[in-house]
């Protein structure tokens, strides 16, 4: 009876190698699939189970894990929720999690690549690992500056550091409370979740970077000028400025805002036309430099270009090339017809003259720390390219001083800083107040902010608003907070 | 090879005393920890725990010193190993479930159970002094092992647990005889066997080169093939079922030798798996939830859905290579974690390299207990020790198998580490039974005691002398060789 006893014994050994493969391939090759089964409560759990790293602004968390008694173990909760939604995002039990706490997930539950000794680290001590925290540029008194200017209109605001591309504010009202959606109340969770989404003001929806884009309207003829400086203008350069420009190949005509002449002569300089935002030198400016030169400056400016912040920056537009035809690309050159941009892309422009040319890539990150605060990330400024040259970059700066020292833009003006900026109307549909913008930089000879500011359908004022009436202000105050911060 | 020579084999308790001190660490190792790991202090029931645990085990040491000098080494601190861990992840999970305000106790009364299971463990050792007496009592065993199966259906006895009818309730608690009738058809087929091996090796018919047995000789094997099918249909239980047939058959194979009672067997096997799954609505959505896992629709049905089968799944992937660490999972999250899936919160919480380990204990334990069977002269103890080995490799099979869908699930304990009285009671009475035999198997045997031609003597009076004759002389040798 021995051999079949060996044989036995062999046809054991096969059963167990047969069970030791196939436990190999649940938990080793199907792992990664199965973990990501969306019936799989327990990745969810996990990510409860323990604590998720900070979001830290300024040296205060805004986003942060405090244990609580139930099957989920953490609870994530956010102070100045609204305030500071648009950056954070939230982090849900039922709806994932958006904003920064989906693009840097991996740090703040610790299990990034760049957190793998921590996490070998915690293996050996025993100790309960821990996510790594997430310290935003954004600078606490500016993104309050900006929250409290806008007040209750609906718009954004984004603040940069022309200098290095970080984002010292970004705001976007209507907003909402991320604390709603951390809950973990799931009943109460789904009915904020759908009193959110019902909201026909959008408030989930960051308006500064991820928004329906707005028409530029007039902040566009930084652009404008730009390429026209670029193919060899000067800001002395006089230029026609008709009182109407009809637009070749159709009936229509270009006026001004108001119906206002831009100057007597029918001629004026190009610094002139910016200070006074003349619709039609711009409109004929935009014919004689044509769409392709447009579109080039825009792009050089950061148009038509996937960006992250690491959040999902919706791409900016200018209409592409064949479809486009003169009087368009006349309505172009003033920020109408198919241009569209994001707050973020409008200060990215300012920030980029203000910066001497260089486009610095814009970034909401500054570092990621261990829980022992050991840096084990820091965003590092780079550029982006050059949009214009130096020269450039000088002459509108010296252009767009003038557009708040006696132009559009006066309500921005601070005692004793030179703020360069321009304002901006965008014409929407005929029946719906226009949407106000500015944008700007300061101090102008060595500039530490740039802003952009747009206040949706005329916000508090209506009809009656204009980008320098009620927009500026609000410019105005990021501004003074930003330089107030920095000394 | 026929010689019979003095063997150079030393008892080796020793080895056994320093492998279970390394058992006992593994066991109280985990116990600890997963204190730690929930409660950031070491369990305050430990110190009993372990003095229940030590005593014991050295207990059955010393019994086993005393008693079976010569028995395998190696058996008893397995064993213990594979006891100790299942114990501390019973009463992690018993944690897990008091986190979700579900009060359980499993792990101080599988506790219970391992006190009693051992204690009983060192009465057959003391009992028993010659597994040869089993052999005098297999028709008695026949009608144990069938009254045993039977019981369950006994009306106002029986009592019907999650579809399966294979509970019977006896003071307050509620016991599977099918776990102890397992040992009794082993001694019964095993006895059977040796007798009728002759006739059931004859040769009959050839097909396409496979020597068939006769037809006449065909009833041992249908008549067990219909016991299991009544199991499957009358009790609703796959893995008894199964698990009674494939020791049928293996030990069956052993006996004859014929390779064609494993194909008539696995032909009969297919054939009544077949039915049970196109007739049989429970064994069909056992199919349906093994092939169909992962579609939605078998997902969320229930009863009879996939569900649990996936959650285990789930389970054991998030523990992956290395586990999340004893007491740091949700094995909570799995129905009947502390049971059934008890290998996927092992899996969970130990990773795919404390699974393999656990494998890999219990590769050592059925090819011990094979190995016992290679050693051990008489025909009876090399079936019933084979047969024994093949019950515990089978249940692992069924059990592991299940849940990694490799075959469909059915309802076996994985022996030693799932939670559960009769199977604690029933398995550690067939270590002891094994350990029993191998003693036997590797005693040197005093050349004049076993004298190779029919001289008669007490206690192997209804052994047919050619029987053993046969295989004592190819047997004497390998001892030798393979124990030293």
């Amino acid at each position: 009876m021995n051999t079949p006893l060996r044989r036995l014994a062999a046809v054991v050994i096969v059963m167990f190698v047969a069970l030791m493969g196939s436990a190999t391939w649940v938990q080793y090759v199907q792992a990664p699939a199965l973990n990501n089964d969306n019936r799989n409560v327990r990745t969810l759990y996990r990510e409860f189970d323990h604590p998720r790293g900070p979001i830290v602004v300024g040296d205060k968390a805004v986003a942060s894990s405090t244990p609580v008694d139930d099957s989920f173990g953490y609870l994530r909760s956010y102070a100045d929720g609204p305030t500071y939604a648009p950056a954070t995002g939230y982090f849900s039990v039922i709806y994932g999690a958006s904003g920064i706490e989906k693009a840097m997930n991996t740090e703040l539950n610790g299990t990034a690549d760049s957190l793998f000794y921590s996490r070998v680290r915690d293996l050996i001590t025993g100790k309960q690992p821990e996510g790594a925290s997430v310290e935003l540029t954004i600078v606490p008194a500016v993104q309050k500056a900006a929250w409290d200017a806008l007040g209750s209109q609906t718009g954004a605001v984004v603040a940069l550091d022309p200098r290095t591309g970080a984002i010292l504010a970004m705001v976007s009202k209507p907003s909402y409370d991320p604390n709603q959606l951390a809950s973990h109340d799931t009943a109460a969770v789904r009915q904020a979740w759908d009193t959110l989404n019902a909201d026909p003001t959008h408030p989930l929806v960051n308006r500064a970077i991820a928004g329906d884009t707005y028409p530029p309207g007039s902040t566009f003829k930084i652009v404008t000028a730009a390429a026209a400086l670029e193919s060899g203008l000067t800001p002395d350069t006089p230029i026609a400025a008709p009182d109407q420009l009809p637009l070749p190949q159709s009936s229509a005509v270009l006026g001004n805002y108001g119906g206002e002449s831009c100057s007597p002569t029918g001629a004026q300089t190009l610094a002139d036309a910016l200070r006074i935002s003349c619709n039609t030198a711009f409109g004929q400016l935009g014919l004689n430099l044509g769409a392709d030169a447009l579109r080039k400056q825009a792009e050089a400016f950061g148009f038509d270009t996937p960006l992250q912040i690491p959040l999902r920056v919706t791409q900016s537009r200018f209409p592409p090339d064949g479809q486009i035809d003169p009087p368009q690309t006349a309505m172009s050159a003033i920020g109408q017809y198919d241009v569209r941009v994001t707050p973020l892309q409008v200060a990215m422009i300012t920030a980029t003259i203000a910066d001497d040319g260089r486009r610095m890539a814009p970034y909401l990150v500054k570092a990621v720390r261990n829980q022992d605060l050991t840096v084990v990330d820091t965003t590092q400024p780079h550029s982006l390219g050059r949009a214009i040259s130096s020269r450039t970059a000088a002459q509108l700066t010296a252009m767009m001083t003038e557009v708040v020292q006696s132009g559009t833009g006066t309500a921005a003006q601070i005692p004793g800083v030179a703020v360069a900026g321009k304002t901006g109307t965008a014409q929407t549909t005929s029946d719906a107040p226009p949407h106000a913008w500015f944008t700007a930089f300061a101090p102008a000879d060595n500039p530490t902010v740039a802003v952009a500011v747009v206040v949706e359908h005329g916000g508090d004022l209506g009809n009656e608003a204009t980008g320098g009436r009620i927009a500026a202000p609000i410019a105005k105050a990021v501004i003074q907070a930003a330089l107030g911060a920095r000394s | 090879m026929a010689t019979v020579a003095a063997h150079q084999v030393r008892p080796g308790r020793g080895t056994e005393l320093w492998l279970l001190v390394l058992a006992l660490l593994v066991g109280l190792g985990a116990y600890a920890i997963v204190g730690l790991a929930t409660a950031d202090a070491l369990p305050p029931e430990l110190p009993w725990h372990a003095a229940v645990l030590v005593g014991l085990a050295l207990g059955l040491h010393v019994v086993l010193r005393w008693r079976a000098p010569w028995a395998d080494q190696v058996l008893l601190p397995a064993t213990v190993a594979l006891n100790g861990l299942g114990l501390a992840e019973i009463h992690r999970i018993d944690l897990a479930y008091a986190a979700r305000d579900r009060i359980t106790d499993f792990g101080g009364r599988q506790l219970g159970w391992t006190a009693l299971g051992m204690v009983l463990a060192a009465a057959v050792l003391i009992g028993l002094r010659d597994h040869r007496t089993l052999r005098r009592y297999t028709y008695t065993a026949m009608v144990v092992a069938l009254a045993l199966m039977v019981l369950p259906l006994v009306p106002g006895l029986g009592t019907q647990i999650n579809g399966a009818r294979i509970w019977i309730r006896l003071f307050g608690s509620s016991f599977q005889p099918a776990e102890v009738g397992k040992i009794a058809l082993a001694v019964f087929f095993a006895g059977y066997l040796v007798t009728n091996r002759d006739t059931l090796a004859l040769a009959g018919p050839k097909v396409l080169g496979l020597q068939l047995p006769r037809v006449r000789d065909l009833g041992p094997i249908l008549l067990a093939w219909l016991a299991s099918l009544a199991v499957l249909v009358f009790e609703r239980d796959l893995g008894t079922s199964l698990l009674f047939f494939g020791l049928f058959v293996a030990m069956l194979y052993l006996a004859t030798e014929r390779l064609s009672w494993v194909v008539i067997g696995l032909l009969l096997f297919a054939g009544g798996a077949t039915v049970a799954a196109t007739s049989l609505g429970h064994v069909h959505a056992r199919f349906v939830a093994w092939l169909h896992a992962f579609d939605p629709a078998v997902f969320n049905a229930s009863p009879g859905g996939s569900g649990q089968l996936v959650r285990g799944l789930f389970g054991l992937a998030s523990g992956g290579l290395f586990g999340t660490g004893l007491g740091q999972g949700r094995p909570d999250l799995v129905p009947f974690a502390e049971s059934d899936f008890i290998v996927s919160s092992i899996g969970e919480e130990l990773g795919l390299t404390g699974l393999l380990a656990i494998l890999v204990l219990y590769l050592v334990m059925t090819e011990r207990g094979l190995r016992t069977a290679v050693g051990v002269r008489d025909g009876f103890g090399k079936l019933f020790a084979g047969g024994m080995a093949v019950v515990v490799a089978l249940q692992c099979f069924v059990v592991v198998g299940g849940v990694t869908r490799l075959i469909p699930l059915t309802g076996l304990t994985m022996p030693f580490l799932a939670y559960g009285g009769s199977s604690l009671l029933a398995n550690w009475v067939i270590i002891a039974l094994l350990l029993r035999i191998s003693d036997s198997a590797r005693r040197p045997a005093p050349a004049p005691e076993e004298p190779p031609g029919p001289t008669p003597h007490a206690g192997s009076r209804t052994v047919p002398a050619n029987a053993d004759q046969a295989t004592e002389r190819i047997d004497v040798g390998p001892v030798r060789g393979g124990a030293a």
